[in-house]
């Protein structure tokens, strides 16, 4: 086929109109949640004190954290999608919630404790939290590399790690409702570990994934 | 130079709108452009320059299938020479060239360079035999024998929705075939 015959054919395909990335993603994200929900429903379920726990503020700031990652790992997401985009530009969006769980961790501080600082670090839960993110972060990565394809990523490594980076802050949203450590330090130490494998299981798989 | 920039982007424009004809003109506009860049990377690398068609049609079909990348408020050059860039590092990095490739190896283009294509590319049209036998004769048909949608879908009796569908995977798998090759 010479080039002419090429352009002559992609031209005949004009029609063709392909699912905007937002939407596609969004799809797939809402294909794999069941999954993920499933996992946490049979394994592990919400803390039987939610009701008296929701009126801690470090309770909720998890989610403050969780859905910040969410929020802004999307937006990045859907921006490196594009041929000429790079993590210059809008990278610094993934820096809200490390700075939410700064400001977490300095209020704790100026805030007396009946526990010493190591004991909230290490809490009760660490190894669940380092299990639980990742497994239920799996069906969601894959969903959201499924929708990203979508797109045109100049670095697909950098976009798969994003792409973890969402859904290990998807995960961890639905996980911080089991999870009875609500120390800022506890999220900074073990949700940034189980993210930060997420991002590289992420990374690996969107290396291929996200080629294009 | 920025005049012709500003009327691809008008074009992708009109195409996206569904205007055909534009859409044609605008690729019959690009290829001698992203041909002398693929022969400048290609010479830079020491590689003969009669594979580019190869790699022109590479990153034609990619411009095509991610056409919902491009953002039809921003310029369209930047985007398409950010597609190119990326397809021309690939085509160097499966001949075992790491190479750094400069983006104004595209934007450089002097107007009057026209080159023409050197040798018959033979990638695409390798991959389009190991496609399904519905996508391979919808595309041949279209692309060899010039028959419009219409004339494809009379001649192997089928709706012309199957035929932009068959012509629209067809086109998908080739590109697919040619990335993991």
């Amino acid at each position: 086929m010479d080039t002419d015959q090429l352009i002559r054919t992609l031209a005949a395909d004009n029609a063709y109109r392909a699912r905007p990335i937002g939407l596609a993603l969004m799809l797939a994200l809402l294909a794999a949640a069941p999954v993920s929900l499933l996992i946490f429903f049979a394994e592990l379920g919400v803390r039987p004190d939610v009701m008296t726990a929701m009126h801690n503020p470090f309770f909720d700031l998890k989610f403050a954290v969780t859905l910040a990652l969410a929020a802004s790992a999307i937006a990045v997401s859907l921006h490196l999608s594009r041929p000429e985009a790079s993590l210059r530009s809008f990278g610094w969006w993934l820096l809200i919630p490390a700075g939410i769980l700064v400001a977490a961790i300095s209020g704790e501080m100026m805030m007396p404790q009946r526990t010493p600082m190591m004991t909230r670090l290490i809490g009760k839960n660490s190894m669940a939290c380092m299990t639980a993110i990742p497994a239920m972060s799996l069906p969601l990565l894959i969903g959201a590399l499924y929708g990203l394809r979508q797109g045109a990523p100049a670095r697909p490594a950098v976009a798969g790690a994003v792409a973890g980076l969402l859904s290990a802050g998807l995960a961890a949203t639905v996980y911080a409702s089991h999870c009875t450590d609500d120390s800022p330090l506890f999220v900074a130490t073990w949700y940034t570990l189980a993210t930060a494998i997420v991002a590289s299981v992420g990374a690996l798989m969107g290396k291929r994934a996200l080629r294009y | 130079m920025r005049e012709r920039e500003d009327e691809w982007t008008d074009l992708m424009r009109l195409a996206i709108s569904g205007d055909d004809a534009a859409y044609h003109r605008l690729l019959k506009a690009i290829t001698p452009v992203l041909r002398a860049a693929a022969r400048r990377g290609l010479a830079r690398a020491g590689q003969p320059v009669d594979q580019s068609e190869d790699i022109v049609q590479d990153i034609l079909l990619a411009v095509h299938l991610k056409r919902q990348t491009w953002d039809t408020s921003a310029p369209f050059a930047p985007w398409l020479f950010a597609i190119a860039r990326n397809k021309l590092i690939d085509a160097l990095r499966r001949r075992g060239k790491r190479i750094f490739v400069n983006i104004d190896d595209f934007a450089e283009t002097l107007p009057g360079e026209t080159p023409e294509p050197t040798a018959s590319p033979g990638e695409v049209t390798a991959q389009l035999q190991a496609l399904p036998a519905r996508q391979r004769d919808v595309l041949q048909s279209i692309a060899v024998d010039s028959a419009s949608i219409k004339d494809t879908a009379a001649k192997f009796s089928m709706t012309e929705g199957a035929v932009r569908v068959a012509l629209h995977r067809g086109l998908a798998s080739l590109t697919e075939k040619l990335r993991d090759r």
